[in-house]
């Protein structure tokens, strides 16, 4: 620690820190643009300005630009200098001279860190009389709306974007006073973390396309924390609705979790809340007869069928959802009873996850989370296509390439906030980052080592990687040279590393290579080393489910042909997303009820007899456990309208009036509350056992008072629902939770999660986030940022891997399919969302050129492949990375119930669906 | 009196080949070398000459190289740049020297290469001096072909391999770490100081960024000695220098002389004096970043220490007369309209305050300025103040503008009061009070 | 595409440097000098052969003032505006110009001969004013002498 002296107060700082980053910490107003807490100092704005003195004689002192001083101890500055201040206040001036002025028309109105900082600095009168720049907007595609006028020249946008992002299309342009930050020709930002450009920019250049769609002012939303449902990773983010609408998402600080930014799909995939095709009503089929569409109904008439029907069922199946809460899925467990609860996944599916929670359970070295990775220093990835199923954490590894070279800046004094300067040294080296998988993306090129092939190809790498590392570590047999030499580099790149992190996952569903990254890992801790280790699973509730425990997919299936029962409940899933067409045809010829509890028409929900609507994450609380097993509670944002409510409370009213008739009630009969439904999950597994401690419960108050969901400022309450009522109803009641939907309540600092958004007086913007910390950068205030669940407690590797897979050849005439995700398109939900859907690629299989030499087919062309029972139209895509004797499909929305990888003869597909399709 | 930089040239400005340089004594310096000298010999040499950089800094050469990392142990490789990005609105010398004499500046890098045990060379040319970049290319393909460059000097194991890089063009370029931002095909915005290009300049690696001019003196101090090379000058600073006078004197042009010549002696003795019919009013001793000197401060022996802080700075050693029949509102117009165009964009007083300040020096000379305007200009004069940017530019761009307020007051004055330039013909502005 | 030539005379230039993209302005200069200006077509085949994209190759292209983004004539003349030849008399030497050619600063003659920019100090103050076309200066330019050095340029 350092004591640096501020007008005159002393003040205990972290001497790594620069004074602005030091005097935000300790609550001071200092304005800023061009620092940013995740992406350093440069210098650039000019507004930090304070006067440092050399010592308590020293009258005179000197400007120094705060973000580019060290706090080193006994720095003595002012803030309140009258020269100062001045200072910073022509600084202002000067940024306002070709700023439009258009707040009121503008998006960022309200939350916007120029407005912020312009009232801080106190500068009111415009001096500057001469014709302000203009510049001509571009269209950046469906998230982002470009408005270059407001531009300050900060220079934030594009230090993100390249610097921070790796993205390539997007630069500045120009030089002196005409600049200008946009891309070389109108287009799409193709980068997956254009969305932070949003909450980059200090200003309204880059402002939330999809918000624009359904504008309201910050001011405005009701908002609370929220866990991004799009993947595995679980980033923290702030929903804000109005009017029943959800609004829009924003980044959500947690310092061990996602920092500062989010990826494109969380960020806009969440519009599907608000789509034509969710289901308001409860549905119910006429006498049940599958001839006749179902059609609404009354909830206590619906309820009653159901719970006639569940009463007289021979048995029932439920069925879990990876992508539902741990409340929910409990809930449902609680209603068919543990033996008759399934996962919702198929048979693979449930032997990879399976296969990683037996290796975080019983192994050595511990999950990594995003900001372990972020800190890594060496990193092999075994398989997986980060960009396109784990966007932020491949984010991670771009800042995980600097770690060593960073060193070299530690060694000259280079403090690591000094960002330009740090960046001089590093130039263009890169520590090491090795991506081995069966497709080429654009991380790629931040590697340092790269190998193709086919996913035993793959883990008989990682293999030979654990073999060389661990001594006893089972080796590979006849592996070529070159894989030898790669194996032997990776080898030494993780050894000699500090921080090493192994990642793996069930992207390519291969069981070896999560076994390999397993043995790497261990092998490295055998070695002394403090590795970890990170599996990327398909769902953002995958490794809740796993721990939960049940069935797969294919024994309730088999449940119902066998005639064990004739009664089916689906929980938020789309089933012929996860099994074959027909299979999931037949499951639902067989029952004799189906009863679907989900948010969107599906297909499956097309079958349900029984369709109860269901909330989304927005709209209901729960818990969800991410990749690393870090459980994190997402907390409602809104009431919805109709008939919806959280899942869990129609489970209970199905298990109610199933009830009714017994003796007494137990489960989820009992439920009342959300705490119920916690209890009773932390009571379904041991792991589960301090789920309670995640979030404070629905008891918890604050001098007496729940915590507003509703800003101070929030506009026409009174007159909201005027359309409908001349009375001002009484805000909806929340007894799940410490939160209420009021402006009302308890306003000062509150445990992390309960923070409706981030905001404080003069500090409207999302760069509030200062004032919630008690160090910039570091954890917020009373954070709660999840509760792992796992942790090892073994000391040493319980035994290695030791099925090493072949050398992949493919037989004559087959083909291995094999999964592409799209970052936009392959996540259910997100992909209903109009922006995200947008972006979606057209259906396409990807074949190494040789390949498509064999098959006669050429790139771009469009083919028709039969596959497992369907034919789908794709487009070739000749790509080099793809292993020869394999095929890559993308997984879009179309080509979704697909099972893959699976072996396939491609000649005979295409030609049976150029027949098909004939007929 | 010696004229060492300037001995190569000749006089009708064709340049001087190697066979006729070696002739001369060109490369002579290399025997030095051979002889045993070694690299810290070399910069303890130039250390005690007390040679300054020529490039308008100032900065002592010897204490420059003393930063960079020396012996085994220091990160390979090192480099050496000449900046040769001569765009400092009246200046002309390094053109002068690279023109007539392009081994002079091959020497002189295999000089600083050597005792910066720095292998790789580039002479950063500005875009426009295309003859400069042929005798250049001619004398470096020579060098070469000679084996003074991509080979071990005779007698020592050091090898240096020179390339010249032509500037796409760009004020901002002459700054030393946006230089390196420009080599290394960036766009040329200033780096952030520490860490300097001594331990960490271009592609991360040590670096010396080198004047054209102080390269020059090198050679000369190798083959003379540092007692020899000292007492060239006039005063405390050592060597000669190439002073340069344009504007309205009889004869505008450039000559070597001793350091510490008086303005004055350049001024009448060499220029000729004023034109016919036109005074003396001032003028920017070295460059347009540098303050006005005024008849006041004529007899200042022209040098780096010589002249006051508050009063200005040498800089690059070329004058630019101000006379009594040009408007120096529209003197420093033009300079602060030449600044602002050059700004590179990054920080916000540079970018935005120049052309507000250019704005303004335009209205008084469209007779729209008022009083309100003298203000703003003499805020900008301190608002783009040394300390307040992220380089020298916008300082540099304030020196003239505030000296000019100081001394031209009046002029400035009148502006307001006539509603028109005094120097222009054009009628009074009409002004409306609102 | 890069022409021959063109692609012979950067991978020289490319020898140069440690870095294959801090050959882009090198690139940048030598496809000018062949075609004239840089279009987006010619932008996008610097990029390709340096392995970066037209964003980072027309940052840097939009930064510099001897890089043309528009086509210019099939000469360019570069004014020096700067101090010296202003006091000199810059002015009139452009009013010559635009008298005798129809074109300002920025524009190109009709037939696309002559295109003339400004440009800063050429280092040639002791002969202000000074103008350079194409690679060719000239000192001590006077209205009178305008046509006669432009008309050397066809």
């Amino acid at each position: 620690m350092a004591s640096i002296i501020v007008d005159n107060r002393t003040y205990a700082v972290d001497e790594r820190k620069n004074l602005l980053a030091a005097c935000l910490g300790i609550g001071l107003n200092l304005p800023y643009f061009c620092w940013h807490p995740a992406m350093g100092s440069v210098g650039a704005c000019r507004q930090c300005a304070v006067k440092q003195f050399k010592d308590e004689h020293d009258r005179c002192g000197r400007l120094v630009m705060a973000c580019m001083t060290p706090a080193s101890d006994g720095t003595r500055v002012s803030i309140d200098d009258p020269e100062a201040k001045a200072f910073r206040a022509s600084v202002i001036e000067l940024l306002m001279v070709n700023h439009p002025h258009d707040c009121p028309v503008c998006d960022e109105g309200g939350e916007c860190h120029l407005q912020d900082m312009t009232v801080m600095t106190g500068h009111v009168y415009r001096r500057y009389r001469f014709p302000k720049r203009t510049h001509r907007n571009q269209d950046l595609g469906p998230f982002i709306s470009h408005e270059m006028n407001r531009c300050i020249q900060c220079y934030r946008c594009v230090r993100f974007y390249r610097d921070h992002a790796g993205g390539r299309d997007f630069n500045v342009f120009g030089a002196h006073d005409a600049l200008y930050f946009g891309r070389e020709r109108d287009g799409t930002l193709e980068n997956e973390f254009s969305g932070n450009l949003v909450e980059v920019c200090p200003t309204g250049v880059f402002t939330d396309k999809t918000l624009f769609h359904h504008y309201t002012r910050k001011w405005d939303l009701q908002s609370a924390q929220s866990i991004c449902p799009h993947c595995s990773l679980g980033c923290n983010t702030t929903a804000g609705e109005r009017y029943g609408i959800l609004r829009r998402i924003t980044n959500r600080f947690n310092s061990r979790v996602n920092g500062h930014f989010l990826c494109d799909r969380g960020r806009f995939g969440y519009e599907y809340v608000n789509s034509d095709n969710r289901i308001k009503r409860a549905l119910l089929r006429p006498e049940l007869d599958r001839t006749k569409p179902a059609k609404p109904e009354g909830v206590p008439q619906v309820l009653e069928v159901a719970a006639d029907r569940l009463r007289r069922a021979r048995g029932i199946v439920g069925i879990g959802s990876p992508r539902a809460s741990l409340e929910t899925n409990v809930a449902l467990r609680s209603l068919v009873g543990p033996h008759q609860f399934f996962l919702g996944i198929d048979e693979h599916e449930h032997r990879l996850l399976s296969t990683i929670l037996n290796i975080l359970r019983s192994g050595p070295v511990p999950a990594a989370s995003i900001q372990d990775a972020e800190e890594s220093d060496a990193v092999l990835v075994l398989g997986e296509d980060l960009l396109n199923d784990a966007p932020r954490l491949a984010l991670a590894l771009l800042q995980s390439v600097r770690q060593q070279p960073m060193e070299r800046a530690d060694e000259l004094n280079i403090p690591r906030w000094d960002d330009a300067a740090v960046r001089n040294v590093v130039q263009d080296r890169q520590g090491p980052l090795f991506v081995a998988g069966y497709r080429r993306t654009w991380l790629h090129d931040y590697a340092t080592g790269t190998y193709f092939g086919a996913p035993d190809d793959v883990a008989r790498l990682g293999f030979a990687v654990a073999g060389t590392i661990g001594a006893d570590a089972p080796s590979v047999p006849d592996l070529t040279d070159e894989v030898r030499d790669l194996a032997q580099r990776i080898a030494d790149a993780l050894t000699q590393a500090k921080r090493p992190l192994i990642i793996a996952g069930t992207g390519s569903g291969s069981h070896a290579t999560i076994e390999a990254a397993a043995n790497v890992a261990w092998a490295l801790h055998q070695r002394g080393k403090q590795p970890r280790l990170s599996f990327v699973l398909p769902d953002c509730n995958s490794l809740g489910l796993a721990l939960l425990g049940g069935g797969s997919l294919n024994e309730a299936f088999d449940s119902i042909s066998q005639g064990k029962a004739d009664t089916v409940i689906v929980l938020e899933s789309d089933l012929y997303r996860r099994a074959e067409q027909a299979k999931v045809d037949a499951f639902f010829d067989a029952a004799k009820t189906v009863m679907a509890i989900d948010s969107l028409e599906h297909r499956t929900t097309a079958h349900a007899d029984v369709l109860l609507p269901a909330a989304t994450y927005s709209e209901s609380d729960g818990t969800l456990v991410n990749e690393e097993g870090r459980a994190q509670r997402f907390y409602q944002v809104f009431v919805p309208d109709g008939d919806i409510v959280e899942s869990w409370r129609w489970l209970r009213d199905l298990a109610r009036a199933e009830s009714q008739e017994a003796d007494g009630v137990s489960g989820v009969a009992t439920w009342c509350n959300f705490d119920d439904a916690v209890a009773d999950t932390a009571a379904a597994v041991p792991e589960f056992a301090r789920i309670g401690e995640v979030a404070p419960s629905a008891g918890f108050r604050l001098v007496g008072q729940k915590v507003p969901r509703q800003p101070d400022r929030y506009s026409g309450r009174t007159s909201m629902l005027s359309h409908l009522t001349v009375h001002e109803p009484p805000p909806p009641t929340d007894p799940d939770t410490p939160l209420a939907f009021s402006m009302e309540g308890y306003r000062g600092p509150v445990p992390s999660p309960l923070i409706p958004q981030f905001w404080s007086p003069g500090w409207n913007s999302i760069q509030a986030l200062n004032k919630y910390q008690e160090e910039v950068g570091g954890p917020l205030r009373e954070e709660m940022p999840g509760l792992r669940l796992i942790e090892p407690v073994a000391t040493k590797a319980p035994f290695w891997f030791t099925a090493i897979p072949r050398p992949f050849q493919s037989p004559p005439h087959q083909w291995l399919l094999l999964p592409l995700s799209a970052v936009f398109g392959s996540e259910e939900l997100s992909s209903r969302s109009p922006a995200i859907a947008e972006r979606i690629s057209e259906p396409f299989m990807s074949l190494h050129p040789s390949e498509g030499a064999r098959l006669s087919l050429e790139d771009r062309i469009t083919i028709e492949l039969a596959l497992q029972g369907t034919t789908y139209r794709l487009a070739v895509h000749l790509d080099p990375s793809m292993p020869a004797g394999t095929a890559g499909i993308s997984l879009v929305p179309d080509v979704s119930g697909v099972r893959l990888p699976a072996w396939v003869d491609l000649s005979e597909a295409i030609k049976a669906g150029r027949k098909r399709r004939v007929a | 009196m010696e004229r060492p930089l300037t001995r190569y040239i000749h006089p009708d400005g064709s340049p001087r080949l190697l066979r006729e340089y070696v002739k001369d004594g060109g490369y002579r310096s290399l025997h030095g070398l051979a002889a045993g000298m070694g690299p810290k010999d070399l910069q303890r040499l130039v250390g005690e000459s007390g040679l300054r950089g020529r490039g308008g800094g100032g900065f002592p050469t010897g204490n420059k190289w003393s930063f960079v990392p020396m012996g085994p142990d220091a990160s390979k490789p090192k480099y050496i740049v000449a900046n040769a990005d001569e765009m400092e609105p009246g200046t002309f010398k390094d053109r002068i020297l690279m023109e007539g004499d392009p081994h002079g500046l091959v020497e002189g890098m295999l000089m600083a290469g050597y005792a910066l045990d720095a292998e790789v060379g580039y002479i950063f040319l500005r875009g426009e001096y295309h003859r400069s970049a042929q005798r250049l290319t001619q004398a470096i393909a020579e060098a070469y072909a000679e084996g003074y460059l991509g080979k071990p000097l005779p007698g020592t194991t050091f090898r240096f391999d020179l390339h010249l890089h032509a500037s796409a063009g760009r004020y901002i370029c002459g700054e030393e770490t946006a230089l390196l931002n420009a080599l290394e095909g960036k766009r040329a915005i200033p780096r952030a100081k520490p860490p300097y290009p001594q331990t960490a300049g271009l592609w991360g690696q040590p670096t010396i960024v080198q004047n054209v001019e102080t390269l020059y003196n090198l050679p000369h101090i190798v083959n003379h000695g540092s007692a020899w090379y000292h007492n060239l000058s006039r005063s405390n600073d050592g060597g000669t220098k190439i002073y340069g006078i344009s504007g309205r004197v009889t004869h505008p042009g450039w000559w070597e002389l001793p350091l510490g010549t008086t303005a004055r002696e350049l001024l009448e003795q060499h220029a000729g004096g004023m034109f016919h019919g036109v005074s003396f009013r001032g003028l920017l001793p070295g460059g347009a970043s540098t303050a006005f000197l005024t008849e006041e401060h004529l007899d200042l022996p022209m040098d780096f220490s010589s002249i006051p802080p508050q009063v200005g700075r040498l800089g690059t050693g070329t004058m630019i007369v101000l006379d009594d029949q040009t408007c120096p509102v529209g003197f420093v117009l033009n300079l602060e309209k030449f600044f602002a165009r050059e700004s590179c964009g990054w920080c916000t007083p540079c970018r935005e305050g120049l052309p507000w300040v250019a704005r303004i020096l335009e209205s008084f000379e469209e007779g729209r300025a008022t009083d309100d305007d003298l203000a703003l200009l003499d805020m900008h004069a301190e608002l783009l103040g040394p300390g307040h940017t992220f380089c020298a530019l916008a300082p540099g761009a304030m020196a003239p503008l505030q000296s000019a307020l100081k001394y031209f007051r009046d002029d400035f004055v009148r502006h307001i009061s006539m509603g028109r330039c005094p120097w222009s013909n054009k009628p009074a502005q009409l002004r409306v009070l609102v | 595409m890069l022409t021959d030539i063109e692609r012979h005379e950067l991978e020289d230039a490319l020898k140069h440097y440690p870095d294959k993209r801090a050959g882009a302005i090198d690139a940048l200069l030598i496809v000018q000098r062949r075609r004239g200006w840089i279009s987006d077509d010619s932008l996008l085949d610097i990029a390709q052969f340096l392995g970066m994209t037209g964003d980072d190759v027309d940052s840097i292209a939009t930064f510099y003032n001897l890089i043309f983004r528009k086509p210019v004539g099939r000469h360019v003349a570069f004014l020096c505006d700067s101090i010296s030849c202003w006091i000199m008399g810059y002015e009139q030497v452009r009013a010559q110009i635009k008298k005798h050619y129809d074109i300002d600063l920025g524009q190109t003659t009709r037939d696309g001969r002559l295109t003339c920019l400004p440009i800063a100090c050429l280092g040639h103050c002791e002969r202000a004013p000074a103008m350079m076309i194409d690679q060719d200066v000239y000192g001590n330019v006077t209205p009178e002498k305008v046509e006669t050095i432009v008309e050397k340029y066809k």
